[in-house]
């Protein structure tokens, strides 16, 4: 789809407006960096905030070590009864560290989102069926309790962790920062981002919150490390 | 459908009106305690951080301001960097002047993929263009899929808050609508529905999934757009905006020009501020961030319609400039007195509260009865500007635009009592003689009380319907202080 | 240090008691404040209504009358705050409509206008004024106090150094009561809510008397609990920082 000449002549006009509106003010050329949070935290004390934030959520918080991790994946699973179809999104063993064939004796429902033979994805309704879904993380922000996903390898595409009622997330404790600004200077904002902060949730009535709307009404967090 | 704000009376009577009504009252006093409860622990914990080394809540505004005022400052080139970065990102920028230049542009979007339904994200930007209604008038249908935007299309209602357009339903009236509503629509609301926040929640969930799962086209507005990235965001609680920004095939964002954010790393004071200020959380449950078109995830065609509707008239009033910070936390709102007791729909706008007392006359301008009238509609309690975490100061520009209102009526031939009180008022304060002459002519004595009563100045019956006024003394400082030598004698 | 008593418009008129007892307590604390007979009013009431040309005359006289003084002190935070943050405004204005073209220049050599309890805690570095005020009192800190100028506590701690007041605690102490200056008429019905509220919150301290520091929103406040007949009094701080054993307040009003 083109710009119509209707389009253009309002570019046109909009920015004219803008720029003899602002014809008396001088621009900032420098960005401005917000102050950050410069306390000596070491990493086993941002690691356990970011453990405790989590959970303020009421999203359920597990410690594991590498070698656990599989047999985890697949506790976590039957914990919230969520086995038959679990959605899988590709190159998650890698992103998690654990052979592919452990992955699937913990996951055994494992389903993957992509279909090599015919090049399909599962689609919306796919994915509604599903029971969960299992991923990776980019990295965890310890004042805030929040994931983020930057939808790379074992992350899956952003469709894969809403539609499912159940996202069991893996992060490891050397992916926790300490705070908003630490993320934003990792993140790649080229790569479409998703920020997670406890399950889906609404305030709407009566600005109180209540957990579980749309998005997974279970976030399981595996914290490795 | 949701109505509309045309032919609104203007804020004292509609005000009148809403303070009547007791169930309201107690909603939104409700509400707002218990938000403002939420954010004022927030802010403390943010300023205990301090002696750790944290940065403290006033900082953290100052920078936040800093940023959306850097942005607006030079708006024009981070508008056309936002174009370039926008459209090597594979989306397709639209220029919309006014609200029928937008509207139509999400209509013909709409069209090209033969879709007679949208869903859509809660955004401020496209209640102020009545998108809505415009796609009805093209046969489309317009899905509201945040809670709060569902129970005010639902029950025909009108938005009454920013973040909670809902805030004026408790949760019986929330299951009435749904009960009576939903299945016209769509899937209907449980028999055995109860009016338990979570089960209401979960009949939304279940009544708005098949629209998700079979939608086409989605609409959105951002919180933010960052130029150098060409990165909108999105930040939302429920996971319906996630829902409409990566299950359809097309996705439409209508953007206000002042939405913008010089860089990327900058989101980060406005990404801290943003849901501690507004739902009073550390950070909301969903935010989302994409840069144009993502082979194989979410929409293969984005199109992005950056809105000026006022924009740029705001933005030429040096004093009312700063109101284009506004991130739309609603935190003034949920501090003002005012607005706790007359709610939303008396300010006859979708920008109600202190914000919308400044934002709709400055995007339309004055002269016009009813937005004349929301200037007025503050206490100038100051509440408002110590809440705002983009440090807007709404007071003073509250100030400054009734002395736009009042300059446009200088020239009335018949001028108001109350231009001729002030006058009146400016001729005695000149000079202390003649203050002393009004003094004196007053009286000071018992004929001073009644005589106020039955005085033209403009008021005396409303003040004196539900207060005394006070028995004026017998002489007035100025006379004490030259009969007495200031009480020496 | 000259300092020149601002006694403020609506004290002038209607509460001189107030400025009396401002007069009676800096002497006490060994400052003969004086009074320019040539001040009129701080402009307020026309800025806040939107106004500004019909402020120029009385910022004007502001000005004149209080100029060669070290120091203004005036019992009212809200003409204070009007001093402090809307004079420019209106000096800007005046010189750019060429109404008054030196305002702004004569505005920048003006001396410092401070609130009451400002000058006395700050400038005079005193919290015990040595008072007398055996009553069960609350205070309502009011907003161009609370938040236009920051006066923070130094109220209270003057408060709590009276000797025989009861401190009660206000709830919801920082919401406006709704006086607003013409708001409480252009707005009445919500003002009279506000103010309905504030009034509530008062009489639930079981004080007696309502002190705040400014007469304008007292008014308010005191038009209201006089209707209800609640028996409940209204005094400005000076009047109760004033009083002393020997020159007992009379808690009228
Ligand atoms: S004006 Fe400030 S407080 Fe009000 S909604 Fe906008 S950002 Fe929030």
């Amino acid at each position: 789809m083109t710009s119509t000449s209707a389009g253009n002549d309002a570019r046109a006009e909009i920015l004219g407006r803008v720029r003899s509106a602002l014809r008396a003010v001088e621009p900032t050329p420098e960005p401005v960096l917000a102050p950050t949070t410069a306390r000596t935290l070491g990493d086993a004390a941002a690691v356990d905030l970011f453990d405790e934030r989590v959970a303020d959520y009421r999203a359920v918080v597990e410690r594991c070590t590498a070698g656990d991790l599989a047999a985890r994946v697949g506790a976590a699973l039957a914990r919230h009864d969520a086995t038959r179809a679990v959605v899988v999104p590709p190159g998650l063993a890698a992103a998690l560290g654990v052979e592919e064939s452990a992955l699937a004796a913990a996951v055994p429902g494992a389903v993957a989102d992509h279909d090599p033979g015919t090049g399909a994805h599962l689609t919306p309704y796919d994915l509604d069926r599903a029971d969960a879904v299992v991923t990776a993380a980019t990295l965890g922000i310890a004042e805030t309790g929040t994931i983020v996903l930057d939808h790379g390898p074992g992350q899956g595409r952003r469709a894969l962790t809403l539609v499912p009622d159940v996202h069991v997330c893996v992060v490891r404790t050397d992916q926790v920062v300490r705070d908003v600004p630490d993320a934003v200077t990792r993140l790649d904002p080229n790569r479409p981002l998703t920020w997670i902060s406890g399950p889906s949730a609404t305030s709407d009535i009566e600005l109180d919150r209540v957990e579980g709307v749309h998005g997974p009404r279970t976030l399981h967090v595996l914290l490795v490390g | 459908m949701t109505g509309t704000f045309v032919g609104m009376p203007a804020f004292p009577s509609a005000a009148r009106e809403a303070l009547a009504d007791t169930q309201l009252r107690h909603n939104l006093a409700h509400a707002t305690g218990v938000i403002r409860g939420k954010r004022s622990r927030l802010v403390e914990e943010v300023d205990a951080d301090v002696a750790g080394g944290g940065a403290g809540w006033e900082e953290l505004r100052l920078a936040g301001a800093a940023v959306k005022q850097r942005a607006l400052d030079a708006l024009a080139s981070h508008l056309e960097q936002l174009e370039a970065s926008l459209t090597a990102a594979g989306a397709t920028v639209h220029w919309a002047r006014d609200a029928a230049e937008a509207n139509a542009v999400v209509a013909s979007v709409a069209k090209a993929h033969g879709a007679d339904e949208v869903v859509k994200v809660k955004s401020m930007v496209t209640a102020e263009i009545g998108l809505n209604e415009a796609l009805a008038e093209e046969g489309i249908a317009a899905w509201e899929t945040d809670l709060a935007e569902l129970i005010v299309q639902l029950g025909d209602d009108l938005p009454s808050h920013i973040l909670v357009p809902a805030i004026h339903r408790n949760r019986a009236e929330i299951r009435e609508i749904f009960l009576r509503k939903m299945a016209a629509v769509g899937r209907p609301a449980p028999a055995d529905l109860t009016d338990e926040p979570a089960v209401l929640a979960a009949a939304a969930r279940e009544h708005l999934r098949e629209k998700f799962l079979r939608a086409k086209v989605g609409v959105s507005g951002a919180n933010f757009a960052v130029a150098d990235t060409g990165t909108l965001v999105v930040v939302e609680s429920e996971g319906n905006g996630r829902m409409c920004l990566t299950l359809p095939e097309v996705l439409v964002s209508v953007v206000g020009i002042e939405k913008v954010v010089p860089t990327f790393a900058e989101l980060d004071p406005l990404l801290r501020l943003l849901p501690r200020s507004s739902t009073g959380e550390r950070m909301n449950p969903y935010t989302s961030t994409w840069s144009g078109v993502t082979p194989d995830d979410g929409p293969q065609e984005v199109h992005v319609v950056l809105l000026d509707n006022g924009r740029s008239r705001a933005l030429a009033d040096d004093t009312g400039r700063q109101a284009l910070r506004c991130i739309r936390c609603s935190a003034c709102l949920n501090v003002c007195p005012v607005y706790e007791r007359t709610g939303g729909h008396a300010y006859g706008s979708v920008y109600p509260g202190p914000i919308g007392a400044i934002l709709n006359p400055l995007l339309q301008g004055t002269g016009d009865e009813q937005t004349d009238s929301l200037p007025y509609a503050s206490s100038l309690c100051g509440a408002c500007f110590e809440a705002c975490p983009v440090r807007i100061d709404i007071p003073e520009v509250l100030v400054h635009l009734r002395s736009k209102v009042v300059d446009s009526h200088r020239g009335d031939r018949v001028p108001k009592p109350e231009a001729l009180a002030m006058k009146g008022a400016a001729w005695s304060f000149a000079d202390a003689s003649r203050l002393g002459l009004v003094e004196r002519a007053a009286g000071f004595s018992g004929p001073f009380l009644k005589r106020l009563r039955r005085t033209p100045l403009p008021g005396a019956a409303a003040w004196a319907d539900a207060r005394d006024l006070p028995v004026p003394p017998k002489e007035s400082f100025r006379a004490w202080w030259a009969r007495t030598d200031g009480g020496r004698r | 240090m000259r300092v020149a008593l601002s006694v403020t418009c609506i004290n002038d008129t209607m509460f001189p008691g107030t400025g009396q007892a401002v007069v009676r307590l800096l002497r006490r604390l060994g400052v003969d404040v004086e009074f320019p007979a040539a001040q009129t009013c701080c402009g307020q009431p026309m800025v806040n209504t939107g106004y500004l040309d019909e402020a120029v005359p009385a910022v004007r006289s502001y000005v004149d009358a209080f100029a060669g003084y070290d120091a203004i002190v005036t019992p009212s935070g809200s003409c204070a705050g009007s001093a402090r943050h809307q004079h420019a405004l209106v000096g800007r204005r005046a010189s750019e409509k060429g109404l008054d073209r030196s305002l702004e220049a004569d505005l920048a050599d003006a001396p410092p206008t401070y609130e009451l309890t400002e000058l006395i805690v700050d400038v005079l570095g005193v919290t015990d004024v040595g008072a007398y005020f055996p009553h069960a009192v609350t205070y309502h800190p009011t907003c161009h106090s609370l938040r236009m100028l920051g006066v923070g506590d130094r109220p209270l701690r003057l408060l709590r150094e009276v000797r025989g007041l009861r401190l009660r605690e206000l709830p919801a102490a920082e919401q406006c009561c709704g006086f607003g200056g013409t708001f409480a008429v252009k707005n009445s019905d919500t003002s009279v809510a506000m103010g309905a509220d504030k009034v509530r919150h008062v009489r639930s301290t079981g004080a007696e008397v309502l002190v705040a520091g400014d007469n304008s929103c007292l008014m308010h406040l005191g038009g209201m609990l006089d209707r209800q007949r609640s028996g409940v009094r209204v005094m400005h701080l000076a009047e109760v920082l004033a009083a002393t054993e020997d020159a007992p307040a009379e808690v009228v009003r």
